[in-house]
């Protein structure tokens, strides 16, 4: 089979943060139209939407939003939401992709939206633990930051590490987002920061979690014809697609310490693309919490299992290093609307790619970029690649 | 707010495992599962009501201190994984002195109530 290249032709995104007032569709309508401009394409060209957000019902009592995102947008196409948790947007940028790839599309508006703020903390937080399994884990009291404090423990018992390691996985993040305008933090921490927060659920502290955020990213892709025929400036395509599922609830996998779903989106993200993990020049991973970071890169084959935990302490994944890891800010800094992180992925990688992102001098060299999207404790990941071509 | 409404196979667990009967579903390869489930999640072949160990050992445990509203007089709480046997569970750990609980612990499975709705819950207690 031959594989036809999606082109990125436009990319938008909202500032991520606190949004006060505003409901996720109209966060969504600004990410959109921004994309829409920016790939110069009509609003009557799209073909077709898919739309991520995860705690719609819960935050805004609006499920069904498919449709509500198409008129937001101004896209007078068939529109679907497209539910994995905070992997939502991951999932819409790969249905956008296939169905380009398929043929049946020239033109797709993907992305995603959500709103949290205006949530409790504590309401927040049982929003977000909807993505485990209700019954077994939920119940006896799994949080998200509790869930990922078990992987992190687990990891810690089975291939050492401490809390000052993980420290600097935030320390970096938080050190590239302070340029970025679109960031919920623009703040440097340093390591006594994050080791001096208050615990949420040990060993995280505030600064080891990703914020409550509100905000929405959108992406036109076209396809390659599309582009040529209409002469579209579109030097990034994204080559590589892939997708894992795992058990939902954590205690049902087989190793707390491996995320398996994003091995196996990595595996075949890699193959899809032709490259293998040495080719990658820079990565935006699902610092959720910053453990997830770690267990991110050991999935995608960056570093055996067992041994990412330092890769930020010794300046490996920091701006400078060999493998800049989440030069946006990540999650962890950026924020993280879930249902719209793993499009945030896309475009912020879209610019850091096309030298128009304030960090783009950190990768002015590179051609490769591989995106990681998580839902829940990694039961679904969703892994793209990224190639500039022109 | 109390649970009001009954999970067939959740609950069934909770009330065996209180009974002292607590049991697992086994696949043919020796893996564990827990109820409600027809098929193992793998390979879709049919699985096997089996005893769960009295015993079981902490994989990984928590404190956490910001609580859903469901748990919220809860907090703070422990919240563990044990094995036991092929199946693993997740519960509250029980005990005088939480501290004293680690990976490694040997821990027997019960069913407890949560302080904030009186809702059961798999708890877990040293051994």
């Amino acid at each position: 089979m031959v594989t036809m290249n999606v082109r990125v032709a436009g990319v938008g995104m909202t500032p991520f943060g606190k949004h006060e007032d505003r409901m996720g569709r109209d966060l969504f309508a600004d990410a959109a139209t921004e994309a829409i401009a920016d790939a110069g394409v009509d609003h009557e060209a799209v073909d077709e939407v898919f739309f991520g957000n995860f705690m719609g019902e819960f935050a805004e009592v609006q499920g069904h939003s498919g449709p509500l995102a198409a008129e937001s947008a101004g896209v007078p196409a068939p529109s679907t939401r497209i539910e994995s948790a905070c992997a939502s947007s991951g999932a819409a940028v790969r249905q956008g992709v296939n169905r380009l790839r398929v043929g049946d599309a020239d033109v797709v508006l993907v992305g995603g939206a959500e709103r949290m703020t205006n949530l409790s903390t504590a309401e927040a937080t049982e929003a977000l633990a909807a993505a485990a399994d209700a019954a077994w884990e939920i119940r006896p009291g799994i949080t998200f930051p509790g869930a990922y404090s078990l992987m992190a423990n687990a990891y810690f018992d089975q291939y050492g590490g401490t809390r000052e390691d993980l420290a600097h996985v935030a320390v970096k993040n938080h050190a590239n987002a302070v340029e970025n305008d679109l960031a919920q933090f623009q703040k440097a921490i340093d390591v006594d920061d994050v080791l001096g927060a208050p615990t949420v659920s040990s060993p995280f502290g505030l600064y080891d979690c990703s914020p409550i955020s509100d905000g929405a990213s959108a992406a036109v892709l076209v396809s390659e014809s599309y582009a040529e025929e209409h002469g579209l400036e579109t030097p990034v395509a994204i080559t590589g697609t892939g997708q894992g599922t795992d058990s939902l609830a954590l205690m049902a996998r087989e190793s707390m310490t491996r995320t398996p779903a994003a091995e196996q989106a990595a595996e075949a993200a890699y193959a899809d693309a032709g490259i293998e993990p040495g080719d990658v020049d820079f990565a935006e991973v699902h610092d959720c919490f910053t453990v997830a970071e770690v267990l991110a890169l050991e999935a995608l084959g960056f570093y055996e299992t067992g041994e990412a935990i330092s890769a930020a302490r010794e300046g490996e994944t920091t701006a400078d290093g060999d493998l800049p890891v989440n030069l946006s800010g990540g999650l962890k800094a950026k924020g993280h609307p879930v249902g719209a992180t793993g499009g945030a992925q896309i475009s912020e990688m879209t610019k850091l790619m096309r030298g128009d992102h304030v960090n783009s001098d950190a990768v002015s060299d590179a051609t490769v970029g591989v995106t990681h999207n998580a839902g829940g404790t990694v039961a679904s990941a969703v892994v793209h690649v990224l190639e500039v071509v022109e | 707010m109390t649970r009001e409404f009954r999970d067939t196979g959740y609950d069934d667990f909770l009330e065996a495992l209180e009974a002292g009967e607590g049991y697992y579903l086994a696949g043919s390869d020796g893996d564990g599962f827990l109820p409600p489930r027809n098929v193992h999640p793998r390979t879709g072949e049919p699985l096997e009501e089996e005893p769960m160990p009295e015993a079981g050992e902490i994989v990984s445990l928590t404190r956490t201190q910001v609580a859903a509203p469901q748990l919220a007089d809860d907090a703070p709480y422990t919240v563990a994984i044990a094995e036991f046997g092929p199946v693993r569970l997740t519960g509250q750990v029980r005990a005088e002195d939480p501290k004293s609980i680690e990976i490694g612990t040997t821990v027997e499975a019960d069913v407890g109530e949560t302080e904030t709705t009186g809702d059961r819950i798999v708890v877990f207690r040293p051994r």
